[in-house]
């Protein structure tokens, strides 16, 4: 199993989601978040004055998924959510040693 | 002795809850400027201002300001009308109702619309101390400086002599004739330069100007900005103390200028910065609306839009000036307010239009430099008394019980410290909750303020 980590530009989110439903994803967690890569932040100008805004806003999709489908579903995000600007974002995965259904108590690959 | 006229007075009732409500107004648009740990002290500071100086208006301000003059019309005798008396007596029912008047209106009607003035100068001050003051030593700040500066520049400047002259009223308007129709002098010059002398004293805040500032919500703003505006009529039209011709000359300068000083802000940013901002907008607004509030009875429509295009061009560049000095007026009352306030005071001079209802010719209008020089000296007057004694009492207070918050204070948000409050809760969270599960019991550490404070009884 493995927890496969998005961040990506806000605006990709549903392109996202309608490409993972199309694999047969059953689930995922977004969540808002700021930060910065290599595109830095950007300026905001009040009253004259300019402020540097070094965390843009970004979203965070978290997907638990078969190691078999791994790569179909990197595949599918990064191609949802590619513009080729800079600022697209990075898709990567972790191992998951353990994953448990509450409702249920079933475990591993069941549970996802 | 003027008769009791009932549209007269309808109006000024109206307006008096128009002008009014410009101090929340000014509370919101102050409000959405700060960032989000001070939102509700920025608040507070509007409404503190609405609670203190209500209540010392009826005490002593009314009769410090209006009541007869007491020596060169420097200040009006404080005990005359003291709580008041002497403005509530006679008959108020029946068929012959028998009550003081103040010209056309009930004594009280005028009472009541001028401490609208007072309270909202007072709350203009506090947007050069965002995010730092305490709050009681603002209102002790607050309520000095309404006594012994607001109260004796009101009189100066808005206390007319009666004709038969059994009352004597302030130097600016009955000696020196300077121009000042409904505060541009007395309320915008006046905040302006305390806000300045104020924002010296206590100091910049933590990390200004290295550290960005944003403004919290935008739209807070805006809404604020509109409020202004609206109750502005009040403030402008309403000074004319009377539903007539001359408020309505009022009414459409404050229109039209305020239209052009926000496309002057929006000029000179695009120009200057790229883009037309909302806030550049809001800001145009109010240094419109404060441009023409000396101006809006003595100058032509088409002269109310070269004072405002004006106006919001001078300002949108005086904002910057603290940077370049060095001083953190926090919200910009220098750059709106002192700059907007001597810009349309001064103006008045060489705008000055004689068909309009003030009747005077200003430069441009073949008056000469009659009206200019005294505008200017009126404006000067005012700048230098305000900006000297707002500074000695800033540093009395600061030297009596301190002006800011500790450090650690300013950087948690002064929301917290000063009010317990947090102005949003967009906690995903919810406040927590839950089905039951046992839990620890809740121990309060020493100055926590209890969840339930108010409700033990």
């Amino acid at each position: 199993m493995r927890l496969m980590t998005a961040i990506v530009k806000p605006f990709a989110l549903g392109d996202v989601k309608a490409a993972l439903e199309r694999l047969g994803v059953l689930g995922m967690t977004v969540s808002e978040v700021q930060g910065y890569g290599r595109q830095k932040g950007h300026t905001e100008v009040y009253r004259g004055a300019e402020y540097a805004v070094d965390f843009v806003p970004k979203v965070k999709i978290e997907v638990l998924v078969d190691d078999e489908v791994v790569d179909k579903v990197i595949d599918a995000v990064v191609h949802a959510t590619r513009t080729g600007k800079i600022g697209d974002g990075k898709v990567w995965t972790t191992p998951v040693e353990t994953v448990v259904r509450v409702r249920t108590g079933e475990r591993g690959s069941d549970a996802i | 002795m003027d008769a009791l006229n009932n549209g007269d007075t309808a109006w000024m009732l109206a307006s008096t809850a128009l002008v009014l409500l410009m101090t929340p107004g000014l509370a919101l648009f102050y409000g959405g400027m700060v960032r989000s740990k001070s939102v509700l002290n920025m608040m507070m500071m509007s409404l503190g201002a609405m609670g203190l100086i209500g209540v010392l208006w009826v005490l002593y301000g009314y009769s410090m300001a209006f009541g007869n003059d007491v020596g060169s019309g420097l200040l009006g005798n404080p005990a005359e009308n003291a709580g008041l008396q002497g403005l509530f007596v006679g008959t108020y029912t029946g068929d012959s109702p028998d009550y003081p008047l103040s010209g056309s209106i009930p004594a009280l009607a005028f009472v009541g619309f001028q401490a609208t003035f007072a309270i909202i100068t007072v709350a203009l001050i506090s947007g050069a101390v965002a995010d730092r003051m305490r709050f009681g030593p603002w209102l002790l700040f607050a309520g000095i400086w309404a006594t012994i500066v607001y109260f004796p520049v009101a009189h100066w400047v808005f206390a007319f002599s009666s004709a038969d002259g059994s009352v004597v009223g302030g130097w600016i308007a009955n000696d020196l004739k300077a121009i000042d129709f409904a505060g541009g002098t007395a309320v915008h010059i006046n905040a302006g330069v305390a806000a300045l002398a104020l924002a010296i004293v206590i100091g910049k805040r933590r990390g200004w100007p290295r550290e960005a500032m944003r403004p919290h919500n935008l739209t807070l703003v805006m809404l604020g900005a509109g409020l202004l505006w609206f109750g502005w009529f009040g403030f402008n039209a309403g000074s004319a103390l009377g539903a007539n011709g001359t408020a309505a000359f009022a009414l459409v300068n404050t229109i039209v200028a305020t239209s052009a000083a926000m496309l002057a802000w929006l000029l000179v940013e695009r120009i200057r910065d790229g883009k037309p901002t909302s806030l550049g907008a809001a800001s145009g607004i109010v240094a419109g609306l404060v441009a023409i509030t000396p101006a809006c009875s003595s100058v032509s429509p088409l002269g109310g839009i070269a004072i405002g295009g004006i106006t919001g061009a001078l300002c949108a560049l005086a904002v910057g000036l603290k940077y370049r000095f060095g001083y953190d007026d926090s919200l910009d009352v220098v750059g709106v307010h002192l700059v907007g306030g001597l810009a349309g005071t001064v103006l008045i001079g060489f705008f000055a239009d004689p068909g309009s209802p003030a009747a005077v010719a200003g430069l441009f209008y073949g008056g000469g430099v009659d009206q200019l020089w005294r505008q200017v000296v009126g404006a000067l007057a005012v700048l230098l008394y305000s900006g000297i004694v707002t500074a000695i009492i800033a540093l009395l207070v600061k030297a009596a019980i301190g002006l800011r918050v500790t450090p650690e204070a300013e950087a948690t948000g002064i929301d917290e410290t000063e009010h317990a409050e947090t102005g949003y809760d967009f906690s995903s969270l919810r406040g927590g909750g839950g089905l039951g599960t046992a839990r620890p019991p809740v121990t309060r550490t020493p100055g926590q303020v209890p969840a339930t404070a108010g409700k033990e009884s």
